[in-house]
Parts: structure tokens; sequence; C-alpha cells
């Protein structure tokens, strides 16, 4: 039983509280439930949804904001997918990046494949974060807080990350329709 | 033999202006060349390297990734299910470890399966020779703008100058 079970927010409800403060940033999000919940709360064109290559959603965010360094760009990952791809934590905290922040939700488990557990609850992600070489970091547990770093980490220099611990709940949210080569030409016309 | 300068201003010239990738010997002049013209930025993990060359495409760049063969084994996931499902191309610089069965047992096997294993992926891939090398890099920038998926240009011992020559 987790400490924090009952207090936590769902991932969606955290997803609807960034995306309300989010305007035109470039927001690439991992595979699995985050793509397909972001997509039924708030369809943008700014949004990259992914549907595989798990553990590269950093990866990807990085690659953009190294090539537009004036633009703040945006990643929503999970915990899974940045065991997944840990090593480019690594890679954030020595290129440092300043227009990149890293959100991670947190849910200890892979909720897409039937929430088998991952190790995010003995593996303090933002600490692995913070010592990689990311400026900001924070761990929150509510929506309140959540709004409030998050808000903070908009007008800060990064890299930052904001790691919102969530509970299990997916909501009931389909399969992002797009296709794919259309989710890449929509992504790049709008960050143009 | 193919300078390293050489070699970079080539790729250059068809218009590559995002550098990433993991090192190899074969491929350390190329690298070594990138780091001084300060266009190179280093990735961990050759999968890391083509997500951020992706990144830079959306973003309006024309990235290539540098690798050695055993990193088309480590990128494979994202190549197919990130570069080909949503069409987004690169050009992956990659060196040929193991050729002709003379290397360390390490790189024996993917050495010899690499011309087919580039063919099952549908990575369409060319061979640098300093004989062709006019042609072959002309090759890569068309395949580039008309497939928009991952193209290799595969690079063997002694093509292109490395650090110890």
């Amino acid at each position: 039983m987790r400490p924090e079970e009952g207090t936590l927010i769902s991932r969606a409800q955290a997803l609807a509280a960034l995306l309300e403060l989010l305007t035109g940033q470039p927001v690439i999000i991992c595979n699995g439930f985050p793509s397909r919940e972001a997509h039924k709360i708030a369809d943008r064109p700014t949004h990259f949804y992914m549907i595989g290559s798990m553990g590269n959603a950093p990866a990807i965010a990085l690659g953009v904001a190294l090539a537009k360094p004036n633009k703040q760009v945006v990643t929503f990952d999970g915990d899974g997918n940045v065991l997944m791809g840990m090593g480019t934590l690594a890679t954030v905290g020595a290129l440092k990046p300043k227009n990149f922040i890293h959100v991670v939700f947190d849910n200890e488990v892979y909720g897409t494949t039937g929430n088998q557990p991952t190790i995010s609850n003995v593996v303090p992600l933002e600490k692995v974060a913070k010592a990689a070489g990311y400026v900001n970091v924070e761990r929150v547990l509510d929506r309140e807080d959540l709004v409030y770093e998050f808000k903070d980490m908009l007008k800060k220099d990064g890299p930052s990350m904001l790691l919102i611990k969530v509970n299990e709940f997916a909501e009931d949210a389909g399969r992002v329709l797009l296709d794919p080569p259309d989710i890449t030409k929509r992504f790049m016309k709008a960050i143009e | 033999m193919i300078e390293s300068d050489a070699f970079v201003q080539a790729l250059q010239d068809i218009g590559v202006d995002f550098f990433t990738g993991v090192p190899d010997s074969i491929l350390g002049g190329i690298i070594a060349e990138l780091m001084v013209r300060r266009i190179y930025t280093p990735a961990v993990r050759e999968d890391e390297a083509v997500g951020m060359a992706a990144g830079a495409y959306m973003a309006g760049k024309i990235p290539a990734v540098l690798m050695q063969n055993s990193g088309l084994g480590t990128s494979l996931n994202t190549l197919i299910s990130l570069n080909q499902i949503y069409r987004q191309p690169c050009i992956l610089i990659v060196s040929w470890r193991g050729q002709g069965g003379k290397d360390a047992p390490e790189h024996l096997v993917m050495g010899e399966v690499m011309p087919q294993f580039l063919d099952t992926m549908k990575i369409p891939h060319r061979t640098l020779t300093e004989k062709t090398a006019v042609e072959d890099f002309r090759w890569v920038a068309e395949t580039f703008m008309k497939q928009r998926i991952p193209v290799a240009l595969v690079i063997t011992k002694g093509v292109v100058k490395g650090l110890h020559p």
C-alpha cells in the first residue's frame, strides 16, 4: 500500500491542470495512456503524440530544444519511460538546455500494460535528475503544488523536472487515431 | 582515403546541420572534426541519438547520427516505431565493424549480417568508397528527401581517415 494512496490525483487531472497553463509550447508526449489522455483532454497541433519508441520522449524533446533554443519545450513522460531511457537524464543534465521542461507522471506502474509495478517506488527519479545536472527539480503530490511549481518552472531557466505522484487511474481514452505521418507534419508546421 | 574534414564538409554541403551519435574508432576522425567545428552533440545511447535527431528534424534541421553497427541493434525499435511509422528521416553514418570476419569477436555476427539486417529494417543503405564518394553523398541526400525515412551510409575501415592512420 502506497503511503500517499487515496490523496493523489489522477494523471488525467494533472494533465488537465498542466495543459491549462501551456500556451504554444511544443509538447512531446510519451507512448501509452499519457498520449491518449492528453489527446482526449485537449488536442493541439503543438502536441507530438507517441505510439511507440518507449523511453525516447525526452530525447525527442531535447532534439527540438537544441534546434529551437528560443522556444520552451515540454515533455510529458512516465516513470516506466524514464527508467527505460534513464541515460537521457544524463545527456540533458550535461547539455543543460535552458528551454527544457521534463514532466514525469509517476504512478509506480506500467499502466498501459496492466499495472505491473515499476521500481520508481524505491528509486526517486527526480533525485536522479538532480544528480545528473537538472537545474530545477520538484516532486509534488497534489494539484495545488503542481500548479505552483509548474508556473514557476515556466518562468525559470532549465533544464527542469517536475515529478508528479499520481494514482493508477486511467481515463477511458481511446487510441490516438491521427495518422502518425500527419502528427509529424502537423507538429512541424505548428512549431515552425 | 577521404580526409575527415572533406567528409564532414560533404555532409554539410548536402544540408546536414545537426550531428549526434555514439563514437566508434572507425568514426574517430569524423567525430574529432565535428568537435573542432563545434557541431557535435554527443549521445549516451544510439536510440537516444536517433530520438534527438527526430526532434531536431521536426524543428527544421537535417540530422545525421553516427554509430557503429552494433548501435543499429540498440536503436532498432526507435528506427522502426518512430522514424518509419512517423516518416521522420535521418542520415545514419554507420561504421562496419566485423566486415569480412576480421575483427574482435563481439563484432563478428553483426558484421556478417549487417547488410541483410538493414534490408530487413527497410533502411536504404550504401557503402561509401573514395571513388564513388560524390555519387554516394548525392544518393544519400536524394533518398533522404524522397523517402523521408532513415538512410544509412556505411563506412568501412580505412575509407575515411581515422585518428590513428
